[in-house]
């Protein structure tokens, strides 16, 4: 666990040196949700339809920018046999998954908290119930984290990888994004936690699922 | 060799046989059907002797597809990983006919080709899963490499279905069981010739299934056999 952390800050490290994934994160997401605000134009003065659309929108910028962290968390460490150097250290295979999930998550953590109030600008919004939206986002992100890091270190080693990533994730990430923007949904809605309970339980079982999957699994993703 | 295809031939004959039975069943030998006020019921219901069978293989297909994964990241043996990539092919394409008929007979009786059904949207989560398998097999050119990577995706594909059908559950949950029919509670197999029908058509498509597999794993071997071959030419 320990040794996972370690492999975390490393990423980390590296990624606020130069801040470039973190930016262009933060940026994708952004202009995902001035897209679709755009789009939806007049739809958006009211404010019946904008509780049905926006939790949506909100989940798609998170999915895309996800998407784009993923797509780079393995294939940085191509430069210089990163990689290689990765699955010579002295650690199980598995370490290397938890890491890069911790590093991932943080990352997409962050992009979140610079999002959601934006997003409650642009769809005028009053976020309430911040505590439940805060559960429902962190189990989302680590559900579609785990999974995400899981193929992008399957990807890596394949010539059309920032292709590959996104049409094997979506299909398997279906289960996340349901009861996510459902919960999402009702939380906007002035929703108590006891309302999306079942969401809830059904985003922790993925999370837990698809993270031992991963644990039993890396080590053929990643290669010998 | 021949003695494979032998078993082949077999297999394709009985096949055959069963599959005119079944046919046979569904559209000579079934009672009129009628609804609860005695009603008679138009011949689209029929279609459901093709539909639920089709739709049992094609999960059995992604079932022999998970398995057939774990035992070839388990054991490392070659034919494993044919089986997986045969047993996805022939499994997307039984899943394309589940959708094909759901959506006609969904036309038939309820007026639209598609309702954002769970039973209907788990099958499109399994095809559009299957479809990623398989694309992703088509991008990795190095054949022990391709093996194992779509291995360990036939295993998270598999994981994801069911979790998919509960959030779909989840999310239509208004939305009336329009299946009932097949349980006990519906208006619609208790009688034993319905039962019948059904239970042929089932080991009619099973049978399919196992020649369409057995072809499609005999075809993949002689493939590589080429591959060889070619290769070895100067």
């Amino acid at each position: 666990m320990i040794r996972s952390l370690h492999i975390a800050a490393k990423d980390l490290k590296a990624e606020f040196r130069t801040k470039q994934m973190l930016n262009s994160m933060v940026i994708f997401s952004l202009l995902v949700i001035v897209i679709f605000s755009v789009s939806f134009g007049d739809l958006l003065g009211n404010s019946k339809i904008v509780t049905q659309l926006a939790p949506g929108v909100l989940w798609i910028s998170f999915t895309f920018a996800g998407m784009l962290g993923l797509s780079r968390s393995f294939a940085g460490e191509l430069e210089n046999g990163c990689l290689e150097g990765l699955k010579l250290c002295p650690v199980d295979r598995s370490a290397i998954y938890n890491g890069k999930t911790i590093s991932n998550a943080v990352i997409m953590f962050l992009v979140e908290i610079i999002t959601v109030p934006l997003f409650a600008v642009m769809f005028n919004y009053s976020i309430n119930g911040l505590a439940g939206l805060a559960i429902v986002i962190i189990l989302g992100t680590i559900g579609f984290i785990s999974v995400g890091t899981l193929l992008s270190a399957l990807t890596v080693n394949t010539r059309t990888r920032e292709l590959l990533l996104p049409i094997l994730l979506l299909p398997i990430i279906i289960p996340v994004i349901i009861p996510a923007v459902l919960a999402t949904g009702k939380m906007l809605a002035n929703g108590d936690i006891s309302d999306i309970s079942g969401e809830l339980r059904l985003l922790a079982v993925y999370d837990i699922i698809f993270f031992i999957i991963a644990q039993l699994v890396f080590e053929y993703a990643i290669g010998d | 060799m021949s003695k494979k295809s032998n078993q082949n031939n077999l297999l394709s004959i009985l096949t055959a046989v069963v599959m005119l039975i079944a046919t046979y069943m569904i559209f000579f030998s079934l009672p009129i059907m009628r609804d609860e006020s005695g009603e008679i019921l138009d011949n689209s219901f029929n279609i459901f002797y093709f539909h639920l069978p089709i739709a049992i293989t094609s999960y059995l297909a992604f079932f022999v597809v998970f398995v057939a994964s774990i035992l070839y990241l388990k054991k490392g043996t070659h034919n494993w990983d044919v089986l997986a990539r045969s047993s996805a092919e022939v499994g997307s394409i039984f899943a394309l006919l589940v959708l094909v008929t759901g959506s006609i007979w969904a036309k038939a009786t309820w007026g639209w080709y598609w309702i954002w059904e769970p039973r209907l949207t788990t099958s499109l989560a399994l095809f559009l899963v299957y479809l990623a398998y398989l694309l992703m097999r088509q991008a990795i050119e190095e054949p022990e490499k391709r093996a194992r990577l779509s291995a360990v995706f036939g295993i998270i594909g598999f994981a994801s279905v069911p979790l998919s059908f509960l959030s779909i559950r989840m999310w239509r949950t208004h939305h009336p069981l329009m299946f009932g029919s097949q349980g006990s509670g519906g208006g619609g197999l208790e009688g034993t010739s319905l039962q019948l029908t059904l239970l042929v058509n089932l080991i009619a498509f099973f049978l399919l299934f196992a020649t369409i597999l057995s072809y499609k794993v005999q075809n993949e071997k002689l493939q590589e056999i080429i591959t060889e071959k070619k290769q070895a030419l100067p």
